[in-house]
């Protein structure tokens, strides 16, 4: 009897150690595999860095014939979209997290509003580029019409506008979460002080939680840089860059995501693949550090 | 000096109508997309569209069976890999909160949410499709499992937390071994809530056709094949949406019907989970 039960505590022993090593090992499986990416990338792309050294950022021929590679054109298309749909974005991102955050926090009106916005980030990507391609083109087509600009209709403006709304929801849920946290005797003092409602949350709400909105905005700018498909769907793909700023801007264009994800199912030679893997490189590592920098402060801003 | 207060009062109110106005005016394009797509879509939408393989461009009808099909495959061997591994890593996260492990894994998870899902394709690429000489449905099920971690180990992590100490407490005073109170009592308490997060990770990666395009890459045939290529509900979309040919279209449209319908569901389903959790995703 006696010894039952010590055999019996025995195996639980055992059965406790190998539960928790299996923890221990499937955390460790995902350090590793975080690792893995970086290094694959980093090897892959060692062709492409040994043979065009640093200059492959700035330098602009994209040529796979004459096996020419610069990034530029890429690095320009996507800094264009990202930046445009983030400064399209933040009005409407800020509003809402000022409107669901402090003016109307609770209620079915704001149910419903929440709802919408968690609706849009869900929506998949390929579904914004294809409605993008058949009902925003035309649109955008008629406008360039208007202003005098060749009328591609596809191209870095049309991008920008369906990124800024793929966007909105990452960095407005974030603002509300930040905006409710605003401790409430801040606010009352300074509506005991008589000031206006625009008042407190000019003076009181947005300083309290500027870099909370900020890192909200970062992880946005995340989002916006490596997003693919709706992207490679209404950028134009070109890659040859044109003279006037708005030229580029209106005109089709390439970036980092989307050059990859029309041209490597067609790489042909190994320093073809290892420029395009290169973009991948710079793309990870660029949003790896954009998403760190976010969460860091928004994980400083929600424990005070 | 200060102003008068009628003009700061009038101030405040034209702010609040701006911001009234800003925060409801992101209601219209989701609005025009969801209508557009299913005015276009549910058209579509039949029996034959639900059973048949795509049509040569010309020839009317086809549908979008290997696509579905696919689909649902990857999504399931998807969800093998990651729902034990991320359930597993969720509970370690929440279970030692001040290891260095746990800091070093959370900050894997953090920067795993932040890759660019172009990047987790060519990353499988050169992992799987390479050694083993062409596209297969592992390949992509892998590229959409690694997507899918990060979002079950959060939930996962922050459910657990979430739950009283006093419950693993008075479980372990019975006399109860460590990984049975774990999955015997603290596993089961936060059910709700780990499943909230299998579910949104479904949705966000049945939509996810970066991943695909070097993996699992397409087939116009119905294929149940794993180690072969594999058609999926997005990737079909972008092939037809990108063709030149309207009966491709118009089968993109129902494709992309489908997927919102998939999507929508499984949205809603996180929803009603949540609900009971009040837990942030």
């Amino acid at each position: 009897m006696e010894n039952k039960r010590l055999e019996l505590s025995n195996d639980q022993l055992k059965w406790e150690t190998i539960f928790k090593r299996i923890l221990i090992a499937t955390c460790i499986l995902l350090l590793l595999v975080v690792l893995g990416v970086f290094a694959t990338l980093v090897i892959q792309s060692m062709p492409s860095i040994k043979s065009s050294g640093i200059g492959y950022l700035w330098s602009k021929t994209w040529d796979p014939v004459q096996n020419v590679y610069g990034a530029w054109p890429f690095l320009l298309g996507t800094l264009l979209t990202s930046f445009t749909a983030l400064i399209i974005s933040i009005p409407f991102s800020y509003a809402i997290a000022i409107y669901l955050g402090e003016y109307n926090p609770k209620g079915w009106l704001s149910d419903l509003l929440k709802n919408t916005i968690e609706l849009i980030a869900a929506v998949p990507s390929i579904i914004y580029g294809f409605w993008g391609i058949f009902v925003l083109v035309p649109v955008v087509r008629a406008f360039e019409l208007k202003i005098g600009v060749a009328p591609y209709g596809v191209g870095i403006c049309t991008s920008s506008l369906v990124l800024a709304v793929m966007i909105i929801p990452y960095s407005a849920s974030l603002g509300i979460t930040l905006i409710r946290m605003v401790p409430s005797p801040l606010k009352e003092g300074a509506y005991a002080l008589g000031a206006t409602r625009f008042e407190v949350i000019r003076r009181v709400v947005l300083p309290f939680t500027r870099t909370g909105l900020f890192a909200g905005v970062l992880l946005s700018l995340g989002r916006a840089l490596g997003e693919t498909m709706a992207v490679t769907m209404l950028i134009g793909n070109t890659t040859a860059i044109a003279s006037s700023f708005k030229e580029i801007f209106f005109g089709p264009g390439n970036t980092m995501a989307s050059v990859i994800a029309n041209e490597f199912n067609e790489a042909d030679h190994t320093l073809y693949v290892s420029a395009l893997i290169e973009l991948g490189l710079v793309l990870f590592v660029v949003t790896v550090i954009v998403n760190l920098i976010g969460k860091r402060i928004i994980s400083k801003a929600t424990n005070n | 000096m200060e102003q008068h207060i009628g003009i700061r009062n009038t101030k405040s109110i034209i702010f609040k109508s701006v911001i009234v106005f800003f925060a409801f005016a992101i209601t219209l394009p989701l609005m025009l997309v969801l209508l557009y797509i299913i005015k276009q879509g549910i058209t579509q939408v039949n029996w034959t569209f639900l059973t048949h393989v795509p049509a040569p461009p010309g020839e009317k009808g086809g549908g979008i069976a290997n696509a579905l099909m696919g689909s649902v495959i990857m999504v399931a061997m998807a969800s093998i890999v990651a729902v034990p591994i991320g359930i597993a890593c969720g509970i370690y996260l929440s279970e030692n909160p001040r290891t260095k492990l746990t800091y070093y894994a959370g900050l894997a998870v953090d920067i795993l949410q932040g890759v660019p899902s172009i990047v987790v394709g060519i990353v499988i690429y050169v992992w799987i499709v390479k050694p083993f000489g062409g596209f297969s449905a592992i390949a992509g099920s892998i590229a959409l499992a690694l997507m899918m971690m990060p979002i079950i180990i959060r939930s996962t992590e922050q459910t657990l937390k979430l739950l009283p100490d006093s419950l693993k407490e008075a479980a372990l005073s019975l006399g109860v071994p460590y990984h049975r109170v774990i999955l015997k009592v603290i596993v089961p308490c936060g059910f709700a809530g780990i499943l909230s997060g299998i579910t949104l990770s479904i949705a966000r990666i049945i939509g996810e056709t970066a991943p695909l395009l070097f993996t699992a890459l397409g087939n116009n045939y119905f294929s149940l094949n794993i180690t072969g290529q594999m058609e999926s509900l997005p990737h079909v979309i972008f092939n037809y949406a990108t063709s030149p040919y309207d009966d491709w279209h118009d089968l993109a449209w129902g494709a992309s019907f489908i997927l919102l319908l998939f999507v929508l569901t499984l949205n809603i389903a996180t929803k009603l989970l949540t609900r009971k959790w009040k837990i942030q995703l």
